[in-house]
């Protein structure tokens, strides 16, 4: 269990989880899980290049500052998917094509 | 062999509630499955000696984004209706799409010459990071609390209601 191929195709399959919700989901909110998912296998992967690839607490803080910047991403992006709901009544992202009203 | 236990019960949680995540018809069981991925997500960190990133996480991620993700969901839904629920689109095609990715992806793990260094297990992780922030990535750390405040405040101006 304790290698690196382990770790990196659990975060591959996260990976491909995430892109098909990404690809697959209409909603907005569902759409940002999907990313979340994304950005968690990075995580895992920069996290197991550390261990194991020689990283060390390098890789931890750069798994850091994606979390970081994930949090700043889903405080944007839920403004955002709030504004576009109050504007069209709809957060299918397939709906919203206008840039204005 | 314990340890192997928890390890892969951890990893089934992980996919398969990340699975939930991408395939619940109900929004809000997909917020709930994907409150367990991101524990499991936290879980494997440990495995990986990343105690502070794992507590970061679950700060962060379960406390924060979550909770941010669910408001997202009930304030974008009206709650009297029952069926908060979204529809996938082309499930078929986009499955296809993304097994490709991830045979590409597995082909690559296993054919690439990864570096492997002998893991010497770190005395103390968050003293490390702390010591690495404050010398090595100050500049990036600043650049990240500028970003913060400027995604607050964006995020604030957006959201406003202009009466």
């Amino acid at each position: 269990m304790d290698s690196l191929n382990t770790y990196l195709f659990i975060a591959s399959i996260l990976f491909s989880l995430g892109l098909f919700g990404v690809i697959t989901r209409r909603n907005g909110v569902a759409v940002l899980m999907g990313i979340e998912l994304i950005l968690n296998a990075a995580n895992l992967n920069f996290l197991a290049f550390a261990k194991f690839g020689g990283m060390n607490i390098s890789g931890h803080i750069f798994a850091l500052f994606v979390i970081i910047m994930a949090a700043a991403e889903a405080a944007v992006a839920l403004a955002i998917i709030i504004n576009i709901y109050n504007n069209f009544k709809t957060i299918n992202v397939d709906d919203v094509q206008e840039l204005r009203q | 062999m314990m340890i192997d236990a928890a390890f892969w019960f951890i990893v089934v949680l992980t996919l398969g509630s990340a699975c939930m995540v991408v395939l619940n018809e109900k929004l809000i069981y997909s917020a709930i499955a994907l409150l367990f991925t991101l524990f499991g997500v936290a879980a494997l960190y440990v495995f990986l000696w990343a105690d502070f990133l794992a507590g970061v996480q679950v700060m962060i991620y379960v406390g924060g984004i979550l909770v941010l993700i669910i408001f997202g969901i009930m304030l974008t839904n009206r709650i009297t209706s029952v069926n908060i629920s979204h529809t996938s689109v082309q499930k078929g095609i986009g499955g296809m799409v993304v097994l490709g990715i991830l045979f590409v992806l597995g082909v690559m793990i296993l054919n690439t010459p990864w570096l492997h260094t002998e893991f010497v297990e770190p005395a103390q992780t968050t003293a490390t990071i702390g010591t690495l922030l404050m010398m090595e990535y100050l500049l990036p750390f600043e650049v990240a609390s500028l970003l913060l405040l400027a995604a607050l405040m964006g995020a604030a101006m957006l959201s406003r209601r202009d009466d």
